[in-house]
């Protein structure tokens, strides 16, 4: 490295945007539309960062990544030691560095961001994810603890529980991970599409887990093939973790929601992500979807949808969100890339009543117009339907991505298992102990449809709970694995 | 991975599989069902499970060959691996209700045979009705006759039983000797309907099993769902049984041909690939 870059020469250089596909031609491929800093624009993002002796972006990060730290390596050129650096506190940083919002969490708060644009933290943790996979060979992993001989099962295997197996498979704790579907990663797998997030890294990223000594079983619907009980009376387990995340369905109530063309977000993302529906005859699953399609909902759920409508061949792309953008619930990057890609975003517009055919498939749907009222519970202001605006829009398919609850099949199973009024898990917040000793909860099963790193972080506190318990409470293994 | 251990034809189209598998075996309980998967660019299929043997760690789908996939199916191997999710659903509820009725049609005998096994375990007397297009069309009779107190058939043309449809059995049966304490009906929607809609004003308690589009059968994706007493239902998680007197069949039979025109292309693609080794299947409309 050359001369060293005053405080100011820091901040002055430019953020590093990150290349993207063209809208024009990524809406016709389902390759992924950001596609990662070169390692010079690395290197030049990393020397924007002032390495503050109390950096608050560590703060900001719920994993706690040593950001200054790992960026600093950067600076130096050394990606290797960087990517070890950020390994310590996260073990899927080639994920987060691609779903995480950034914006809301260590580049919200980074003091570079009080006068310039902030340092673009999440797309130096993609490269260096990135560079090592690039570099082939032997990925770096944390060292291993040795053995404890405690049986840990982890029920799901989305982000949050993954994060829970690395951290305690780090600690030397055996763990097997119960996944419902054929394939690991919950909703990174069925529900973020390719374009955003490839499953290749998903794949690489649990591979690593099994190298670490996870154990992935599939097809093992727990609350069906085995209770929670049962993983501690019939399979030895010394604890449980639940993570099975927000995978319940919303529908809107409205009239005509059976007809053969409305999907859930859940259904219409499975069919495309999951079953690689967007490859049909080649692989056997239909997506089914016609020509004009509308997405209800603004959320990041609902740009997926919209996106991947997009580049299965939709005609017309209808986003119809009841409020406005500004309240809109998905992050400022995955609206923008929706605006791009040509979406016909109509705000304060709230489906009321969905119309079929004789045959039972849907030829449009009524539209009430909407204006903002007082603000509510959420602080947001209230959508209010303005009283005779209504318009009828001619579409053969519509998606509710208005939102998923706690899917109910391992907590109504059960036995003891405290719910709130939503049906979702309640925890202690230190521990993430449920009602039940010994079994563990973490990710959107206990808060609520949230992100992918607040689930990994949920995840996180979760294994240090179970190492805790494990170590002071149980203190001898049911059956001795080491 | 489950693997098939034993493949036989049963009757044309009708394959029975028996596939090993003990975590299922062991907690299999009649009225529940499985999904499967063939290979990495397979669909997941529900199928339905016709027995379970827990000592020996399998289970027994009888698979009727309709579509792609289980025309496939129908040409592995014993010896090959596929992966089957389950059991899945919730089991039916069996007490001692006294007469039970079991209506099976097609391949809905395939399910039937636990749910009549566990009502007869359970003390009641099983009637069953079967009945199927033409004689060899009417499975499991064997199974169903050791799992029933009073066997009755039904064939369309006449091959086999008494000519007409279970329907037809099932108003004889009633007039002949009262209401039974409830019915279970298994097979096409249309049969399922017919019944329903004869029990339904003799307030005859009727549970049919429903069998609609999936793909996790874990309450995921919502494309089962089915319009119970005017709620929407999941059918993987809220079934498969629901009181018959409440479906609604008739959208409950549009959205099953959703992908009517995808099925039917991906068949005949198939059907071309594979001329001289596949069974033809069987056109259900």
């Amino acid at each position: 490295m050359g001369r060293e870059l005053t405080k100011k020469e820091r901040m002055e250089l430019p953020r590093q945007s990150m290349p993207t596909q063209d809208p024009m031609d990524r809406i016709k491929n389902f390759d992924e539309v950001a596609l990662g800093l070169t390692a010079e624009m690395a290197i030049t993002e990393a020397e924007r960062c002032l390495e503050c002796k109390k950096p608050r972006c560590v703060d900001g990060c719920p994993v706690g990544i040593d950001i200054p730290a790992f960026i600093h390596e950067m600076q130096e050129g050394d990606f290797k030691k960087a990517l070890a650096i950020i390994k310590m506190a996260n073990t899927l940083p080639a994920i987060c560095g691609r779903v995480c919002p950034q914006e809301d969490q260590c580049e919200q708060v980074c003091v570079v961001g009080n006068k310039y644009k902030p340092v673009a933290i999440g797309r130096l943790e993609r490269f260096v994810a990135d560079w090592e996979v690039a570099q082939g060979g032997e990925v770096i992993m944390p060292d291993r603890q040795p053995e404890t001989g405690f049986k840990v099962a982890i029920v799901g295997s989305g982000p949050a529980g993954l994060a829970t197996a690395a951290e305690l498979a780090m600690r030397g704790h055996s763990v097997t991970v119960f996944e419902a579907l054929h394939k690991p990663g919950g909703v990174l797998v069925y529900g973020i599409p390719e374009f955003r997030l490839p499953k290749k890294i998903v794949e690489d990223e649990v591979g690593n887990l099994e190298k670490l000594g996870v154990e992935m079983r599939y097809n093992w619907v727990i609350g069906k093939i085995a209770s929670v009980q049962e993983l501690f009376t019939e399979y030895d387990f010394d604890a449980v973790f639940i993570g099975t995340g927000a995978g319940l369905p919303y529908f809107m109530g409205i009239p005509g929601e059976d007809y053969i063309g409305v999907y859930s977000a859940n259904e219409f993302l499975t069919r495309v992500n999951l079953m690689k529906g967007f490859n049909f005859p080649a692989f056997d699953t239909p997506v089914g979807m016609g020509r004009r399609v509308a997405v209800v909902g603004s959320g990041n759920v609902a740009m997926d949808c919209l996106r991947t409508a997009k580049r299965l061949g939709a005609e017309e792309v209808i986003c119809l969100y009841r409020r406005t953008r500004a309240e809109s619930p998905a992050r400022l990057e995955e609206l923008e890339h929706a605006e791009e890609e040509a979406i016909d975003f109509r705000w304060l517009s709230s489906p009321v009543e969905i119309y079929g055919n004789e045959d039972a498939r849907v030829t449009g749907v009524r539209i009430q117009k909407m204006e903002l009222g007082e603000p509510d519970a959420s602080g947001r202001r209230r959508p209010v339907p303005i009283e005779g605006e209504q318009y009828d829009v001619e579409l053969d398919t519509i998606i509710m991505g208005i939102g998923q609850g706690p899917n109910p099949l391992v907590t109504q199973s059960t036995e003891g298992l405290e719910l709130n009024r939503w049906g979702n898990i309640v925890v202690d917040e230190e521990t993430m102990m449920t009602s039940i000793p010994g079994v563990f909860a973490g990710g959107d099963i206990v808060t609520g449809a949230a992100t992918v790193i607040l689930a990994m972080g949920a995840g996180k506190v979760a294994a240090n709970g179970i190492d805790n318990y494990l170590r002071e409470t149980v203190r001898v293994p049911k059956v001795r694995t080491a | 991975m489950p693997t098939l251990i034993e493949i036989k034809e049963i009757a044309p189209a009708f394959k029975q599989y028996l596939v090993k598998t003990p975590e299922i075996a062991r907690k299999h309980q009649a009225g529940q069902f499985v999904i499967v998967l063939l290979h990495d660019h397979g669909e997941r299929i529900p199928l339905t499970i016709a027995d379970s043997d827990a000592d020996a760690g399998t289970i027994t789908l009888v698979v009727q060959e309709v579509g792609k996939s289980t025309m496939e199916m129908g040409l592995m191997s014993e010896g090959d691996h596929i992966e089957v999710v389950g059991p899945l659903g919730t089991p039916t509820h069996i007490e001692n209700f006294g007469t039970c009725v079991c209506v099976g049609g097609g391949a809905g005998i395939a399910p039937l045979l636990p749910i009549a096994r566990a009502m007869k375990g359970a003390g009641n007397e099983v009637i069953s009705i079967l009945g199927g297009r033409t004689k060899e069309l009417v499975i499991l009779r064997d199974e169903m006759t050791e799992a029933s107190t009073e066997m009755i058939y039904t064939t369309d043309d006449g091959s086999f039983g008494a000519k007409g449809f279970v329907t037809n059995a099932l108003d004889r049966l009633i007039e002949e000797r009262g209401k039974p304490d409830i019915v279970v009906a298994i097979g096409p929607a249309i049969m399922m309907k017919a019944v329903a809609d004869m029990t339904r004003p003799l307030e005859i308690s009727t549970v049919v099993s429903l069998n609609t589009i999936m793909i996790d059968g874990t309450g995921m994706c919502g494309g089962c769902r089915v319009s119970v007493g005017g709620d929407s239902k999941f059918v993987c998680v809220d079934g498969p049984e629901f009181d018959a007197h409440t479906v609604d069949f008739d959208l409950m039979m549009k959205r099953q041909a959703t992908f009517l025109p995808e099925e039917q292309a991906a068949r005949l693609r198939f059907l071309e690939q594979h001329e001289c080794k596949a069974t033809k299947g069987t056109e259900v409309k």
